[in-house]
């Protein structure tokens, strides 16, 4: 292995870690909604794009094709994105809420759809499918692998400073009042919980993660249009990594995000190598390969790799 | 305290309650009685919020409840018990009873991420509280159990704890002795006078254990086929020829004797 190959080896790690933080963010937040409180959030791509379209709109300088020209630090981009995604939650809650899970997962299928079609569809604001360009990346004035890495920490500080104030907030008796409504809402309602002022809570606090997400996305590829925004690789991913890594568990959802992405990521490498008569449904392969990893780990593991474990929380404490 | 009046709930066209009305003294312990199916259980769903009545008033100490949702009442010193046991599954069975008590500052985010001593001191004292209550049970070997894995018996059990991990004004007890062992039936019964006697909690308890409610309750509330049938003291229920008629007519084994 000579060093070029061995940099660009190193450069494909960096971004491998960097985007499975930025998927580990987004499995947290997933894991508030479903993994704590049993909300189905199946419209993650939808609070992705809000994120990602705010904070490039309010970080690029300005351009005829695009709302913007803001050209504000990247760090009030991030801050503008989850602000925005909490709003816009809030609303999505208010309306949604009271759905049952199964319901709840078809409205917020529709209402994912709808944001994405609509930032696609106004291009005055978002520049339609040619999307946004030159969005900033922070550290941009380093040379070139630096500015990678250090994004790659920004990313990964993030990550850990979450899944710290998460964890704290999951053993506190929020978490356990959340896990409540998820077991029994009658009970939880019958002791006195505002059942739907709580769910609305966990709704809000999952998505914003799901728009830091998107925002970070943004700067990191430096572009957003359309096709970034995907329901295959935001939602469905989201949900498989969840689910894999162990619904319930912050620990298990971002060894989920690390470990689908990277197999994910490899399994181009692989469909890549077919022929070429193939190649046309390489998407669909991918797809099919990780259902059926999803089968075998459910299989061996029911409740994920690293399954819930709530008893900790209150007996070792005296 | 509680007052009902001319309360009514249909489910499509059947009436499962019909112009119910009665009332609940303070520091009563008020029996609720009749054959199956009579609307028991519904009329407790309406009064604790979890169904709307069709129509009819429910009042609590001169407030006009009706419709309110069961977290409101609850707050307003309304318990209640289910007759199906409703517990938190995946939960041990310390936090099940843990997660009772208002006014629980470590449930606002804020504070839970940020003003820890304040939630660490009131969690000590809450998990105090469900220690006793555990005692009381005699269900502290199975603290750490999982809610979901309990015997039907021990889940009746826990749905009292979850009463009594409560600072209510009135409980409503659906069917608290329903396979619960004598032994602790009656130490059941001890109990529920001793709350109604020190703490001066006021219940309504729907049994169909007649023994039990001659025990405990005066008066006692008769309904059959969704409306007060009569009410009284429990050997005045208990020789009324239409009492017995009702039990008759329905399904249910007649225990009075
Ligand atoms: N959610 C519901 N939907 C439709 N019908 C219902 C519903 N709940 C109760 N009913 C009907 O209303 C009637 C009264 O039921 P309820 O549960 O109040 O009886 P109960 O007096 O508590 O009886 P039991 O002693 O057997 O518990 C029954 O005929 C029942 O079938
Ligand atoms: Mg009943």
């Amino acid at each position: 292995m000579d060093a070029a190959q061995a940099y660009g080896y190193m450069l494909y790690l960096v971004s491998l870690i960097t985007i499975g933080g930025i998927y580990a963010l987004m499995c947290l937040g997933l894991n508030i909604q479903w993994g704590f409180t049993g909300l189905f959030n199946a419209g993650i791509a939808g609070f992705f794009a809000i994120g990602a379209y705010v904070s490039a709109i309010l970080t690029t300088d300005g351009s005829p094709f695009h709302l913007g020209g803001f050209g504000l630090p990247v760090a009030f981009g991030l801050v503008g994105a989850m602000v925005v995604t909490a709003v816009v939650a809030w609303l999505v809650g208010l309306l949604c809420i009271r759905l049952r899970s199964d319901y709840l997962a078809i409205a917020t299928i529709g209402i994912g759809e709808i944001f994405r079609l609509i930032l696609k569809n106004e291009i005055w604001a978002t520049n339609g499918a040619r999307g946004i360009a030159k969005i900033p990346l922070p550290f941009e004035t380093l040379a070139e692998p630096w500015n990678k890495i250090g994004f790659m920490l920004l990313v990964l500080a993030i990550v850990v400073a979450f899944y710290f104030l998460i964890e704290r907030a999951r053993l506190a008796p929020w978490g356990r009042l959340m896990t409540a409504i998820r077991e029994n809402e009658h009970a939880a309602r019958a002791a006195g919980k505002n059942v739907e002022r709580f769910r609305v809570e966990a709704f809000i606090c999952g998505s914003v993660l799901m728009g830091l997400a998107g925002g970070l996305t943004a700067h990191y590829i430096k572009f957003i249009g359309p096709g970034a925004t995907e329901p295959l690789t935001t939602t469905f991913l989201v949900w498989v990594m969840l689910i894999v890594g162990g619904s319930g568990n912050n620990r298990g959802a971002i060894l989920g995000a690390f470990m689908m992405w990277t197999i994910w990521s490899f399994s181009e490498v692989l469909t890549s190598r077919l022929p070429e008569e193939l190649a046309i449904k390489a998407a669909y392969f991918r797809i099919f390969l990780i259902g059926l990893l999803l089968q075998v780990v459910l299989q061996r593991y029911a409740g994920g790799i690293l399954p819930e474990r709530r008893l900790v929380s209150v007996t070792n404490k005296k | 305290m509680l007052s009902v009046e001319n309360l009514a709930k249909n489910f499509g066209g059947v009436a499962a309650v019909n112009q119910c009305s009665f009332n609940i003294e303070e520091n009563s312990i008020t029996g609720l009685i009749g054959p199956n199916g009579a609307g028991k259980t519904t009329t407790f769903n309406m009064i604790a919020g979890a169904m709307r009545p069709t129509s009819g008033r429910i009042t609590f100490n001169g407030i006009d409840i009706t419709g309110k949702p069961a977290h409101e009442l609850f707050h307003l010193g309304i318990m209640r018990t289910f007759q199906i046991p409703q517990e938190f599954s995946a939960m041990s069975v310390l936090e099940n009873l843990m997660t009772v008590p208002g006014s629980q500052p470590g449930e606002n985010l804020l504070h839970a991420l940020f003003s820890s001593q304040k939630v660490r001191l009131r969690e000590q004292q809450i998990r105090q509280r469900a220690l006793e209550v555990l005692e009381f049970l005699r269900l502290t070997d199975l603290a750490d159990e999982l809610a979901g894995n309990l015997s039907g018996g021990q889940k009746k059990l826990l749905e009292l704890g979850r009463a009594m991990m409560a600072e209510p004004k009135i409980v409503l007890l659906d069917e608290p002795g329903a396979g619960v062992n004598p032994t602790l039936l009656g130490n059941l019964a001890d109990m529920i006078e001793r709350l109604n006697r020190e703490r001066s909690y006021t219940f309504c308890i729907i049994e169909h254990n007649m023994d039990m409610i001659a025990r405990l309750c005066e008066p006692v509330i008769v309904m059959a086929e969704g409306s007060v049938l009569t009410q009284g003291s429990m050997e005045a229920v208990r020789t009324d020829a239409r009492v017995l008629d009702a039990y008759l007519g329905g399904d249910d084994t007649p225990e009075i004797n």
